[in-house]
């Protein structure tokens, strides 16, 4: 596995969506390179024959019956909201950056 | 110092039921010990981000209101609990040791959460925890560390190192931990205590903050394995709010539990793991698991060596489906409904804000896991990373489901170490990754597992642990052969191992 760059790890961070600076750029991104050249070791371990677990005991589909039961009120559901207005979470502008 | 805290649940419950103690005063001994040696995020224990002494009292009022009209709940009614603070609490601030969540009270409660309430135990507070539950010694709380009761300068093990410090202080005589790779079991095998991690779906997740939903069990933290029964069959069972809840009967775990300390395992099969011992494992660690196999067999058990040879690659696996869950379990915490939201200058857009907030509200290590996350699941890395960890996944399981039609058991030692001294892995990720080396395998294949205090090690005088597993839904199998270990240990000692840890004296 090839390392990661600097560049490659503020790519990351960005999709992500964490603002890392220059300093913690500096500390981590050796740390991920440490950690996947680690994790790298399962390559070639399973075949292609081996089916993947996504969990590990066997699940169905779960369905309840069509019926309405209590949920939060909106004052509940808003308690932890940043801002919120008119009984709706109030958020920064959407709009701009890439338009 | 009150006696009182320094009995078990279920002596506590017997002593509620005889009229012996009111649950008022038994909560108000655990408040009371809580704040003569708990301290602060500088010195004591720490085992707590939050005490809710008023709300345990009047809780403790209503269940002695309760017994005297002759309508007690549970049992353990009246018994005091504590609860990590990962798990949503109603009315009480749940952070899940990180800064983005800093003051959020959940207008919900965790099915489990809902339980003890119902049951009626007085709830302490809530307990320190690695952020978001990702690391194996408390240090990466944003609030500070949890110092180990048996030498406060020692790491209490994580991510649930509140809940078994608190425990093993005698500040509360049960708590609720969670287990993703080891956060209840590694915990309990360096702080003296015991603890089990359930089988997958055993125990409901519903308002448990995900770290990695196909990996997470909520689980007993306990000083006694009875205690943990108990506390177990009172948090299991089938809940519709959790898909992945298991709808199946609660074991008889209590009964298990009863059946083991009597200390007769004639005719049962018990496989050590080859795999689990070598280079990186402290000898006084080996030492004590390889005298708790010796009682294995005194008390009639038939031990034979088992090969899984896929755990060697359990680490790898997990480091690449924790991340990867983490990752995308975390993105939720983008500034807009709840938690903490950082507004940089100007008239930034939403996704500024987002990008600013995860900067200050996460930790390293989050942030570390979620890139690691969010590589292994991008385009043409998938398959290498992520779609190769999920088939070695199931070979783990297929090492499981081998073994165990040899044996009923397997055991291993929990974790390769003692406690280390704080702030020695903080910035070395994979040295405090391999801490979870032996906790790890169960969590992949969903399997229960249990820590029992194996003893102390000769070079450094700190508690070791003892891990048994079982099959998928064979919880039971962990209580008997758990209480037979520390029946016939704690007759050996001449006591608890706890009496051989400091008296703390309150922070200094």
């Amino acid at each position: 596995m090839s390392q990661l760059t600097r560049d490659e790890v503020a790519h990351l961070a960005d999709l992500a969506r964490i603002d890392l600076d220059d300093a913690e750029l500096d500390h981590l991104a050796p740390q991920l390179n440490v950690i996947l050249e680690s994790v790298a070791s399962i390559s070639g371990v399973a075949g292609d024959d081996v089916p993947p677990t996504s969990h590990p005991i066997p699940l169905t589909n779960v369905f309840r019956d069509d019926v309405v039961v209590p949920g939060l009120t909106a004052e509940q559901a808003l308690s932890g909201a940043p801002e919120a207005e008119e009984q709706r979470f109030r958020v920064p502008r959407i709009l701009g950056d890439e338009q | 110092m009150s006696e009182l805290i320094k009995k078990t649940a279920a002596e506590l419950a017997g002593a509620l039921a005889a009229g012996e103690t009111t649950s008022v005063e038994l909560t108000r001994a655990h408040l009371d010990r809580i704040a003569a040696v708990d301290g602060t995020a500088e010195s004591g224990v720490h085992a707590f981000l939050h005490v809710d002494a008023e709300g345990a009292l009047a809780q403790a009022a209503a269940s002695d209101a309760r017994r005297a009209a002759g309508q007690s709940r549970h049992l353990l009614d009246g018994v005091p609990i504590a609860v990590k603070d990962v798990l949503a609490t109603q009315g009480l601030p749940t952070t899940c040791g990180s800064k983005i969540l800093e003051g959020w009270v959940p207008p919900y409660d965790a099915t489990v959460v809902r339980r003890i309430k119902e049951a009626g135990l007085p709830i302490l507070g809530k307990t320190n925890m690695d952020e978001f539950a990702m690391g194996s010694s408390t240090e990466h709380s944003a609030y500070g560390p949890t110092r180990n009761p048996w030498d406060q300068t020692r790491i209490p093990g994580g991510s649930g190192g509140g809940s078994a410090a608190a425990v093993a202080a005698f500040e509360a005589p049960l708590a609720l931990g969670t287990d993703t790779g080891g956060s209840i079991r590694q915990p309990g095998a360096v702080t003296g205590t015991v603890g089990v991690k359930p089988t997958y779906g055993g125990v409901s997740r519903y308002g448990l903050v995900a770290l990695a939903n196909s990996l997470d069990q909520v689980g007993p933290v306990t000083r006694t394995v009875l205690d943990s029964a108990l506390l177990h069959e009172l948090i299991a069972g089938h809940d519709p709010l959790d898909s992945t809840s298991v709808d199946a009967p609660v074991g008889s775990y209590v009964a298990a539990a009863r059946e083991g300390a009597k200390g007769d395992l004639a005719g049962l099969r018990v496989g050590v793991i080859k795999e689990l011992a070598g280079d990186g494992w402290q000898p006084g660690v080996m030492e004590r698991f390889a005298e708790t196999v010796d009682l294995l067999k005194e008390l009639g058990a038939e031990v034979t060596e088992v090969s899984c040879p896929t755990f060697v690659h359990a680490m790898a696996t997990y480091y690449l489906i924790l991340p990867a869950e983490c990752s995308s379990n975390l993105a939720k915490f983008d500034a807009m409904r709840y938690g903490l939201r950082v507004v940089p200058e100007g008239d930034p857009s939403a996704e500024a804000v987002m990008k600013a907030t995860r900067d200050a509200g996460f930790g390293d290590e989050v942030k570390r896991r979620i890139m690691i996350g969010t590589y292994a699941l991008s385009s043409g890395y998938y398959d290498a990373y992520y779609g190769q960890a999920q088939k070695v996944r199931t070979l783990i399981s297929r090492d499981f489901a081998a073994a165990f039609e040899g044996v009923d058991v397997l055991v291993s030692p929990t974790s390769p170490t003692t406690a280390f001294p704080l702030g020695e892995k903080l910035d070395d990720p994979l040295a405090m990754y391999l801490q979870d080396l032996a906790t790890i395998p169960a969590n992949l294949a969903g399997v229960p597992g249990i820590s029992v205090p194996a003893g102390l090690a000769a070079e450094d005088g700190l508690p070791v642990g003892f891990q048994v597993l079982a099959p998928a839904l064979a919880d039971d199998r962990l209580y008997r052969v758990g209480a037979a270990v520390e029946a016939a240990l704690t007759q050996r000692w001449g006591g608890p191992i706890l009496g051989e840890a400091p008296t703390l004296e309150g922070p200094r």
